[in-house]
């Protein structure tokens, strides 16, 4: 018996493994850079919205045909990942189909479930390739996209394509060199699979050993590929087929209208008009940053929602800001914070604090954040629970408090509420004029 | 309210004004509304009167949140020394701050809208609406306030108020929970708009004005403000109406 195989596949296998161990822990440690900040309690509520929203995809289904598609891939994806085990155990084994025996009469049925799968999964992503690059749709076709966001996303459905088409060939040649009775193949007699069984005019004129070399490079390609796209996962916007579920387990489950609380502004408040209050000069904390001003100043949701955002967009499409062309894009808040993490994961970790950039300025401008309504449009629509407001917020809260910009009519509002108790600039003995004036 | 606690007294309910409702003159007309809804159902409610305060939404939203805390403290204060327990307010943002995020700084109550007020009122049969009133057989649509729909979830108490009326009720292409913003929220009532190639309440009023409605129905004084802002630079303030929902029961009502 040749080892040889056995042990390119386990090299393989295992390089894979470990690079994308070592990628998800790259992430893993960006998103350590934010602050601590991920909920855990009420765990049944959190697994409801885990199986509501990643695994149901609730959401999806605000749009019905797209939900459609979307779940055909998604689907396949998941199941064919049964058969991903057996080519796994075969490759480490030596053996051929090695489920092909114990499953029985279960095994053709399975393998034809799976090419039924297959051909969803090709099926589906051809309109998905049309409506990306040949419609009109414009939140796929937005300039947040340009460039390398949009390659990434021609490359996904490609790559799903060519390994869907992979595994149909690979079972085309495999059933005909069986029927042939060539070598192992004829151990593991499944029959002819329904989908497959359609390429075999196109193959079947070829000699047992093009077969044989068609079979193993199908074979081969299949599964390298899969590995392949594993370990592309953690530097494309595709990561969401994991994130997302992290992502909805940690999402808030209280009011999207309700704003996070600055406990150390609460107290010092607290202090100021309560002095008995306050605890001896000296003896509280040091003052930390208020808002934020850079990705480690942002929770670490936040930074998990940046790598959970898969840039379809639903959120700018749905924001009032960009749909009357202002600069904001939520979806460009999210991917911006993407960016800055993974410039700084360049960065020696020394150096990461003071690089002269920052994710507000740098990355995101102020005109960006000025033109939020807080409307919580983008929250509502992502299927993932990511929310761009929260980050919009706490730039804003940096803004005014720690930079002290505001746009002009603002100061003036600010002073209004102080000085009047009305963001309006009335006496606060007028406040109840309107009992007096009729009609 | 003072007047109540000098009596000894203490309302079942207090009416929350807003800033909006309280100085703005289009908006006191809704506050005016509303409360002669509440006097011709002989509802006693209090008001906060001179004592009120801004809660703090525009300026929390801005970013200043050392003037949103303060605020919020000395409202909680006021409230919690009237030992104030149920609260109804005809603004979506002063409901939200009060209902969603003073909890957890100390201020506690049962805070409800007035719209859904007013559906309960109708659904108990305390209000009665005249069938054939001014609004008979008038096409109306109904514009959702974000901190109403989107934040607490409030879609359908407005629209069960409409449905009781004798009217055409029809909905915008974004409504409900893709209900597009007025382009208030977020203290961008209290600044210009930034460059872009339309105004998001003309954007949102040209919406409206597509469903060929002759009454824009809202139930938020910064709503009402931008739709009625829209309805006049498309020069339709001859046969287009912006109203709060107060004021239109309150009208349509049987006295």
């Amino acid at each position: 018996m040749n080892w040889f195989p056995q042990f390119l596949f386990l090299l393989i296998l295992s390089t894979a493994i470990y690079l994308f161990a070592k990628g998800i822990g790259k992430l893993r440690s960006l998103i350590a850079m934010g602050r601590p900040d991920l909920p855990t309690d009420q765990p049944a509520k959190r697994w409801g919205q885990v199986l509501r929203l990643a695994l149901g995809q609730q959401k999806m289904f605000r749009n019905v045909p797209v939900a459609i598609l979307h779940l055909i891939i998604y689907v396949g994806f998941i199941i064919i990942n049964i058969e991903v085990l057996e080519i796994l155990l075969d490759g480490l084994t030596g053996a051929h189909r090695l489920f092909s025996g114990p499953l029985g009469g279960f095994y053709p049925l399975l393998i034809n479930a799976f090419e039924w799968l297959a051909l969803g999964v090709l099926l589906a992503c051809i309109p998905f390739l049309i409506r990306r690059n040949l419609m009109s749709i414009p939140r796929l076709q937005a300039t947040d996209l340009k460039g390398w966001p949009r390659r990434d996303a021609n490359i996904i459905l490609i790559t799903e394509i060519v390994l869907m088409s992979l595994f149909l060939l690979m079972n085309a040649s495999d059933t005909l060199l069986q029927a042939r009775g060539v070598g192992h193949y004829a151990h593991a007699i499944t029959g002819d699979f329904t989908l497959s069984s359609y390429l075999h005019p196109f193959i079947q004129s070829l000699s047992d050993q093009n077969l044989i070399w068609i079979e193993r490079t199908a074979w081969w390609l299949h599964i390298i590929g899969i590995l392949a796209f594993l370990n592309y996962l953690p530097y494309s916007k595709h990561l969401h087929i994991l994130f997302a579920f992290p992502n909805t387990y940690f999402a808030p489950l209280n009011s999207s209208g309700k704003m996070s609380n600055m406990p150390s502004i609460q107290q010092e408040v607290l202090y100021a008009m309560d002095p008995s209050a306050a605890p001896a000069a000296g003896s509280e904390a040091p003052p930390t940053r208020f808002g934020a001003k850079d990705v480690q100043d942002l929770g670490q949701k936040n930074l998990l929602d940046a790598f959970s955002c898969t840039e379809c967009g639903r959120c700018s499409a749905a924001c009032p800001a960009q749909h009357t062309g202002k600069l904001l894009s939520p979806r460009r808040i999210m991917m911006r914070t993407r960016d800055r993490m993974e410039d700084l994961a360049k960065l020696p970790i020394d150096q990461r604090a003071n690089d002269g950039k920052s994710l507000l300025h740098d990355y995101i401008s102020v005109e960006e954040l000025r033109a939020c309504t807080t409307c919580q449009a983008c929250v509502q629509e992502c299927p993932v629970s990511i929310n761009p407001l929260d980050i919009i917020m706490q730039l804003r809260r940096y803004q005014i408090m720690e930079e002290s910009q505001a746009p002009a009519e603002w100061t003036a509002m600010f002073g209004n509420v102080e000085n009047n108790f009305a963001p309006w600039k009335f006496a606060p003995d007028d406040r109840d004029n309107w009992m007096q004036s009729s009609s | 309210m003072a007047e109540w606690a000098a009596e000894g007294k203490e309302p079942e309910i207090l009416f929350w004004v807003g800033c909006s409702g309280s100085f703005d003159q289009r908006a006191q007309r809704i506050t005016r509304a509303f409360a002669r809804i509440l006097q011709k159902l002989d509802i006693p409610f209090a008001v906060l009167g001179k004592e009120e305060m801004c809660t703090g939404d525009p300026v929390r939203r801005a970013g200043n949140e050392f003037l949103f805390q303060m605020m919020a403290y000395q409202n909680i204060q006021i409230l919690n020394g009237y030992n104030i327990k149920k609260i109804v307010t005809a603004c979506p943002h002063c409901f939200n701050t009060l209902k969603n995020e003073y909890p957890e700084l100390g201020g506690n109550y049962e805070v409800i809208h007035h719209t859904t007020l007013i559906q309960q009122l109708i659904n108990e049969g305390r209000i009665v609406l005249e069938g054939g009133g001014q609004f008979k057989g008038k096409r109306i649509t109904y514009h959702d306030s974000c901190y109403l729909g989107r934040a607490n979830q409030i879609y359908e108490a407005p629209r069960q108020v409409l449905e009781a009326l004798d009217v055409e009720l029809v909905e915008m292409k974004r409504c409900r929970s893709n209900g597009s913003c007025c382009g208030a929220g977020g203290a961008q009532m209290f600044k210009e708009e930034e460059a872009g190639k339309n105004r998001i309440n003309l954007d949102r009023t040209q919406e409206a004005l597509e469903t060929g409605a002759t009454v824009i129905a809202a139930a938020c004084p910064f709503c009402n403000t931008m739709m009625s802002d829209g309805v006049k630079l498309a020069e339709r303030e001859s046969d287009v109406q912006v109203l709060d929902i107060a004021e239109i029961v309150e009208a349509s009502m049987k006295s």
